[in-house]
């Protein structure tokens, strides 16, 4: 069953441009120039019930701008939405009761008082049963460990512990659809692990359909099977994360280990030398030749180990990034007019 | 209506996290007031009059101090510009994503202000009152009392309205605050807070006393000074509902239309 159906969603933005000086800035008081930033740009995805998906994109891709829209906070210029069969920006309480937005960069604790006072007032603004609040809060609470820093002002919690209580707050009301944005950004790498650990155990047991961006691959991998990657407001991949590799990356990374005094000095003809530590090195090589070549090498040296990997996924993602603001540059620059 | 409850009972925890911050600006508040004591002296005593806009001496004071008590009610610190804040910084978003109005829950969160303010100002208001206490007029009957209750419950409102609707300009300007500070500039002076409005000349007092800023404070405070007979009560309090219809309505229809904006054009 379909829980997110977007087709063709687009969001320009109308950016006011004032040029330096004061001049300018008294010339604009009267006349003012803008510029329109296609900031989402025509996307169309599908997400099923349960799924986990993964959202990656550079700053300014438009992956919060599609979180935005989904979630009501913002109309779209043209397209659709729908969301649980509702459409978001009508933001019918019905919609509100059912899903969660946690921005990993915003709060919304009471900054002075116990979480459990703001968890209590999540309990009857989202309407919840007695029972239900008392059981789900301490399923999470259990889950994060938290227990005992539910009576402590949000002010003195560390940003860990505060952003476990942030994720508490937006899980309270048991959403069937959950958006992350940036739910680690910032945390140290227990905290990180701690709420990935709890979102992959929480999507397991009450499949709930997860929206997730992050600027972490740790947190895609261990959480997302599918991936949608874009890109100046365009999807350019939807699948799983291991396609991408697949489909982008040229190149395995291939590493020998010379028995002592046998590392030949001429390796550049097997591909790009990456790392030497000799009697260790580290080649990058064309994925077509990578078979012909290790059977060469092993043939014609003395080898006691091989390994053959993929490229670091954020490498991979990193450099098709690059590549598409490359292509951008070269051409004339529609997104932009006055 | 249950929820709004709630989150009076959270602001009213939140309000008395900062309590002895509280008790000091409350003792400060009333230093003014020897001032004002002095000041109307001189001037009765230069003037060589009895009364003053309709006012004696002894009268003047007991407005100063009544007034206190009416500004308790309409006046909303911060409130247009948290308003203005929570839409330019978009912590609006918390409140637009869950099933809550935000106007009625900036109305449950000043309720509960209101009411931490009362219960810890009690004591140096009780305090001040006994010590300015041959300025004061005696008791009122219990039906007057009941009447200015009432108008100072509807001052609260005309305040928020009229704050929340100045807070709402900040979906159409991205920077309100050196306006809402005019606006307040104003609203001092045609509130009757800096002098009662009837020292003002005939022709612009018909027009300032016409304003939903007198009835926010100055005839709430005439009400108190026991200056005005039940029929005139009766008036002040109908305008006074007049004034929440209609400020009330222009905050609700701000609301809407920003909102449209704001989802269009940012978020």
């Amino acid at each position: 069953m379909s829980m997110i159906t977007v087709e063709n969603l687009k969001k320009v933005y109308r950016v006011h441009r004032k040029p330096q000086g004061l001049g300018a800035s008294v010339k604009s008081l009267f006349h003012r120039k803008y510029k329109h930033v296609h900031a989402v740009d025509g996307i169309s995805f599908d997400i099923a019930a349960g799924e986990m998906v993964g959202f990656l994109g550079p700053n300014g891709a438009g992956k919060t701008t599609t979180l935005k829209m989904l979630s009501g906070l913002i109309f779209p210029t043209e397209g659709t939405a729908r969301v649980l069969d509702f459409i978001p920006w009508e933001r019918k309480n019905a919609y509100r009761r059912q899903f969660a937005l946690l921005m990993g960069q915003k709060n919304q604790l009471w900054w002075d008082l116990p979480a459990a006072e703001s968890f209590r007032l999540h309990k009857e603004i989202y309407t919840i049963e007695d029972d239900t609040f008392d059981r789900v809060l301490g399923e999470l609470t259990e889950l994060l460990h938290v227990q005992d820093l539910l009576n402590q002002p949000v002010r003195e919690l560390s940003l860990g512990e505060r952003m476990k209580m942030e994720l508490i707050a937006a899980l309270l009301h048991s959403p069937r659809i959950l958006f992350l944005d940036e739910p680690t950004i910032g945390l140290d790498v227990v905290a990180q692990s701690a709420i990935r650990r709890c979102l992959k155990e929480y999507n397991q047991q009450k499949q709930v359909t997860v929206l997730l961006t992050s600027h972490y691959m740790k947190d895609i991998e261990a959480l997302c099977d599918r991936v949608m990657v874009i890109n100046h407001g365009r999807l350019i991949h939807d699948g799983p994360l291991r396609d991408i590799l697949h489909r982008f990356a040229q190149h395995k990374l291939v590493t020998l280990q010379f028995r002592d005094g046998c590392m030949p000095d001429q390796l550049g003809a097997f591909g790009e030398v990456v790392e030497l530590n000799p009697p260790k090195v580290t080649l990058r090589m064309a994925r077509e030749w990578v078979a012909k070549h290790t059977s060469t090498l092993l043939e014609s040296y003395e080898i006691d180990d091989i390994i053959i990997e993929e490229p670091p996924i954020e490498d991979v993602i990193g450099k098709v990034f690059e590549d598409a603001d490359a292509l951008q540059a070269s051409a004339p620059a529609e997104a932009s007019h006055a | 209506m249950r929820k709004y409850f709630v989150v009076f009972r959270v602001a009213l925890a939140d309000r008395l996290v900062y309590r002895a911050d509280f008790f000091i600006a409350t003792f400060l508040r009333f230093i003014p007031i020897i001032t004002t004591i002095l000041l109307w002296r001189a001037i009765y005593d230069g003037s060589q009059k009895v009364e003053l806009g309709n006012l004696m001496y002894e009268q003047m004071v007991a407005y100063y101090l009544f007034l206190m008590i009416s500004r308790a009610f309409g006046s909303m610190p911060r409130l247009a510009t948290d308003i203005a804040t929570d839409i330019r910084d978009g912590n609006l978003r918390k409140y637009l994503l869950q099933p809550i109005d935000y106007l009625g829950y900036n109305v449950s969160l000043r309720v509960a202000h209101k009411l931490v303010y009362f219960v810890m100002a009690a004591t140096p208001y009780a305090l001040v009152f006994w010590l300015c206490r041959r300025y004061l007029p005696g008791w009122p009957t219990g039906s007057m009392l009941l009447l200015s209750v009432f108008s100072l419950g509807l001052s609260f409102l005309i305040g928020f309205m009229f704050n929340s609707l100045m807070g709402l300009l900040g979906f159409w300007f991205l920077e309100v605050g050196s306006f809402i500070h005019v606006v307040m500039v104003m609203q001092y002076f045609l509130s009757g807070h800096m002098f009662p409005l009837s020292l003002l000349p005939a022709g612009l007092q018909s027009v300032v006393t016409n304003l939903p800023f007198a009835y926010e404070t100055y005839y709430p405070t005439l009400l108190l000074l026991q200056r005005l007979d039940t029929g005139a009560a009766m008036h002040v309090i109908s305008m006074q509902m007049v004034w929440v219809v209609v400020l009330g309505s222009a905050a609700r229809i701000a609301w809407l239309r920003g909102l449209k904006r704001y989802a269009a054009f940012g978020g």
